[in-house]
């Protein structure tokens, strides 16, 4: 069984007068233990809302959630607040795009650690204190002891997200959630942290839910790849047949978008005609439907399901999927 | 004659402090020496991460800060004195594309105002019904509808500003465009819209591009020439397709071979070059070679002498004082496992080395049926430790 199941989770926003917002609509993937699974998709689409549901962390007042999500058999969505914040830290914890507002400003990186080190694995004193300096130097932050001591705002970036991560695995959690983690870092500095967080996975068996817009980040890191769009994913494969074989038009056009550093130059880019505005409601249909090249009217008679068009394990929500390699943007 | 030359241009900015802040204790050298052209109806891409100076570089050029040395001489001119007046009238020439659309763009202005508000300033068009027309004119070329004339900034999509933010240098009729980070803030299916448009309009109108991102495979994409900027100056540049196949900089190919490439198979052939600590400060610049705190290959004289950049054949510019010898393979880098059975390729830089052996086609099905794992990885993962992916 896997460890995190999340079965037609939705999200609504609304409440006080406002039009609802449905930011997730019917999402479902899992994720095994020391597997590593990607959501991937442009902003907007529900990355971040799907996250913070998991978590706990988004308010009880005007967000409706439905569907289920399950940790190793715990139901997510219905566990009080005190379970919640216990369950947070000790068996799932999350590592956000910037680190910086993720820290506390004003308490030393230690302290922020220690508390952690003592609310969930009851340590005190020099012990803990001598664990958080463990903690730094497993995540390669270097001199430990004096980093300890200093404030978020005397880190760079990269080390700011590292002491984030070694919060986040200070109790061995057995899934992380890492929402954009390198976003907002430099190339060579993202590099360090996707393999310290690879090798987070090979050593401890941890499960990774790798949230990102980046495909080739995906491409490098993630198993199995779930791409969204409106609410939806549209398209789940493992990664190596997911990026052989785009199967639905979505994730193939976003292949095509990209410029690739190892593309010839002068090949051109294929761009996805619209913008994520251009959507129609999955009730009415595809909702990426306006932005499609292979609309067809059928694509309006309902929202598609997911199917397998192409080959077990792979499903696309598509009426009319890709399905000839040839169309494979090279 | 280049349309835009820059020579040893530095930009410092004093570091203040005392009650008054007026007391200088040191300078940031935010650009610190960078001679470089730019070819009429070419695009040259500034590339390096954040920090290295390439804003600040762009503004030196539009004189939007002061130059602290060096000149920018843009088409017979030296931007870097001309006197503020005449500045003025000069400014049309170069106009500058920003990377956050909505920042740039006044909230409070429709699109005509905002458009014809430089045409006004700098006596483009006889009347305002002039203006219109030509404003009509660009809005078409850059794909917006002219009924965008009379709507405000926030009505428009992210793709759609940074095209308003295009058009609003167009209707100046500019030299040269300076575009910083133009396409950054723009989701990918969006940034190929952006940057098609930029080479579409490069191709029917003539236009000279000074690009400045951090994203390579951009970069790479859109330009003719790449200089790779780190700490102030420039460490390699070369056209755009030599500079690809063989780096030769150290922090040029540490670069490269950071850059996801959304393809499993090149990501797990890769050598990776994995840079170590974080970039110094520009305000406490390390000594000799500016890389040398960072660099795999550092010898005992990149700490005392700082390399020059200079051509090591067919316009490839390095500043590294080992050039020869990395390229060479005769000098190894710190970490660097000894040469295999499997005879060291003469350009070792390239991203995808065919170092690993390629791993076996698998069907669809397997892959299904595995979920994933560590393909292509050997020993990466216990087997054990992963159970299906599937129901
Ligand atoms: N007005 C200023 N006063 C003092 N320091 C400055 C000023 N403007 C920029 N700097 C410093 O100069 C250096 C170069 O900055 P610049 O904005 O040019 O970098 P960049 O390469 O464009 O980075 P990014 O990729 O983050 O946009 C930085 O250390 C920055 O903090
Ligand atoms: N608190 C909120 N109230 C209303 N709508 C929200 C709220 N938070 C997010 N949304 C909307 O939900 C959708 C998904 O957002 P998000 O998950 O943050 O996207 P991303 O995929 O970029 O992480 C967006 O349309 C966003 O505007
Ligand atoms: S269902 Fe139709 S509109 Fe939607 S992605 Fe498939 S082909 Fe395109
Ligand atoms: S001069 Fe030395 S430190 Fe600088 S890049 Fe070359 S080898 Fe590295
Ligand atoms: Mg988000
Ligand atoms: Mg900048």
């Amino acid at each position: 069984m896997s460890l995190l199941t999340v079965d037609e989770l939705t999200v609504t926003f609304g409440g006080r007068g406002r039009k609802d917002v449905r930011a997730v609509n019917g999402v479902s993937f899992s994720v095994d233990q020391g597997q590593i699974v990607g959501l991937v998709g442009e902003s907007g689409c529900g990355k971040s809302v799907t996250s913070l549901a998991l978590m706990g962390l988004l308010p009880s007042k005007g967000v409706t959630l439905g569907g289920r999500a399950e940790l190793d058999g715990t139901d997510l969505l219905s566990l009080r607040p005190s379970k919640m914040r216990d369950l947070r830290g000790r068996e799932m914890a999350m590592i956000f795009q910037d680190p910086l507002s993720s820290l506390n400003p004003v308490i030393p990186i230690g302290v922020q650690v220690t508390e952690i080190l003592q609310r969930h694995r009851g340590m005190k004193g020099e012990a803990a204190r001598k664990e958080a300096a463990h903690l730094l130097d497993r995540v390669g932050i270097p001199d430990p002891d004096r980093r300890l001591k200093e404030f978020p705002h005397q880190l760079s970036g990269g080390m700011r997200q590292r002491a984030l991560i070694a919060m986040a695995v200070a109790c061995a959690p057995r899934l992380l959630i890492a929402d954009e983690p390198t976003t907002a870092l430099d190339v060579t500095i993202q590099a360090q942290i996707l393999d310290l967080l690879k090798e987070l996975v090979d050593q401890e068996g941890t499960a990774l839910l790798m949230i990102t817009h980046d495909l080739g980040v995906v491409a490098g890191l993630c198993d199995q790849v779930n791409v969204l769009y409106a609410g939806k994913v549209v398209e789940s494969a493992g990664r190596r047949e997911l990026f052989a074989h785009p199967t639905h038009p979505y994730t193939h056009g976003l292949l095509g978008s990209i410029p690739r550093l190892d593309a010839p130059r002068g090949e051109p880019l294929h761009p996805i005609r619209g913008s994520i505005n251009d959507q129609i409601a999955w009730a009415d249909g595809c909702a990426f439907a306006p932005r499609c090249d292979r609309y067809e009217m059928e694509c309006l008679t309902g929202t598609p399901e997911l199917t397998e068009p192409r080959a077990a394990g792979h499903r696309a929500r598509c009426a009319n999927p890709v399905l000839a390699t040839t169309e494979v943007p090279a | 004659m280049s349309l835009l030359e820059l020579d040893g241009v530095k930009v410092h900015f004093p570091v203040r402090k005392g009650l008054l802040f007026n007391r200088t204790v040191g300078h940031v050298y935010a650009v610190d020496g960078i001679s470089l052209k730019v070819e009429a109806g070419q695009t040259y891409g500034l590339v390096g991460e954040s920090g290295c100076g390439k804003t600040t570089l762009g503004r030196a050029v539009l004189r939007l800060v002061d130059v602290t040395d060096g000149s920018v001489v843009l088409d017979g001119t030296d931007v870097a004195k001309l006197p503020e007046k005449e500045l003025r009238t000069f400014r049309r020439r170069l106009q500058m594309v920003f990377q956050d659309p909505l920042g740039s763009l006044n909230p409070r202005q429709n699109i005509e105002s905002i458009l014809s508000e430089g045409m006004a300033a700098h006596g483009i068009g006889a009347d305002q019904d002039e203006r219109r027309e030509r404003i009509r004119d660009i809005l078409a070329k850059v794909g917006l509808p002219s009924n965008a004339l009379s709507r405000y900034p926030h009505e428009f999509s992210g793709g759609q500003r940074q095209r308003i933010g295009i058009a609003r240098a167009l209707v100046l009729e500019p030299d040269l465009i300076i575009c910083d980070e133009p396409v950054s803030a723009l989701d990918v299916s969006i940034q190929a819209q952006v940057i098609n448009l930029l080479e579409e309009l490069q191709e029917s109108m003539g236009l000279t591009y000074l690009v400045i991102a951090h994203d390579l495979a951009v970069v790479r994409h859109i330009s003719d020439v790449i200089g790779v900027m780190y700490l102030g100056s420039l460490v390699e540049e070369a056209p755009s397709d030599a500079l690809y196949e063989e780096p030769l900089h150290p922090y040029t190919r540490a670069l490269m071979s950071a850059v996801p490439v959304p393809d499993p198979e090149v990501e797990d052939r890769r050598e990776r070059i994995l840079l170590h600590g974080d970039l110094p400060s520009p305000a406490n610049p390390p000594s000799g070679c500016r890389f040398h705190t960072r660099c795999p290959w550092a010898q005992p004289k990149c700490a005392e002498e700082r390399p020059e950049l200079t051509d090591a054949g067919g316009g490839h510019k390095v500043a590294c004082h080992f050039t020869g010898e990395i390229k060479a393979g005769t000098l190894r880098r710190a970490g660097e496992p000894e040469p295999s059975a499997a005879p060291e390729p003469s350009a070792p830089a390239k991203t995808v080395p065919p170092q690993a052996p390629a791993p076996e086609a698998e069907t669809p099905e397997a892959e299904a049926s595995e979920g994933s794992s560590g393909e292509g990885k050997p020993g990466a993962k216990a087997p054990g430790a992963k159970a299906s992916g599937e129901k």
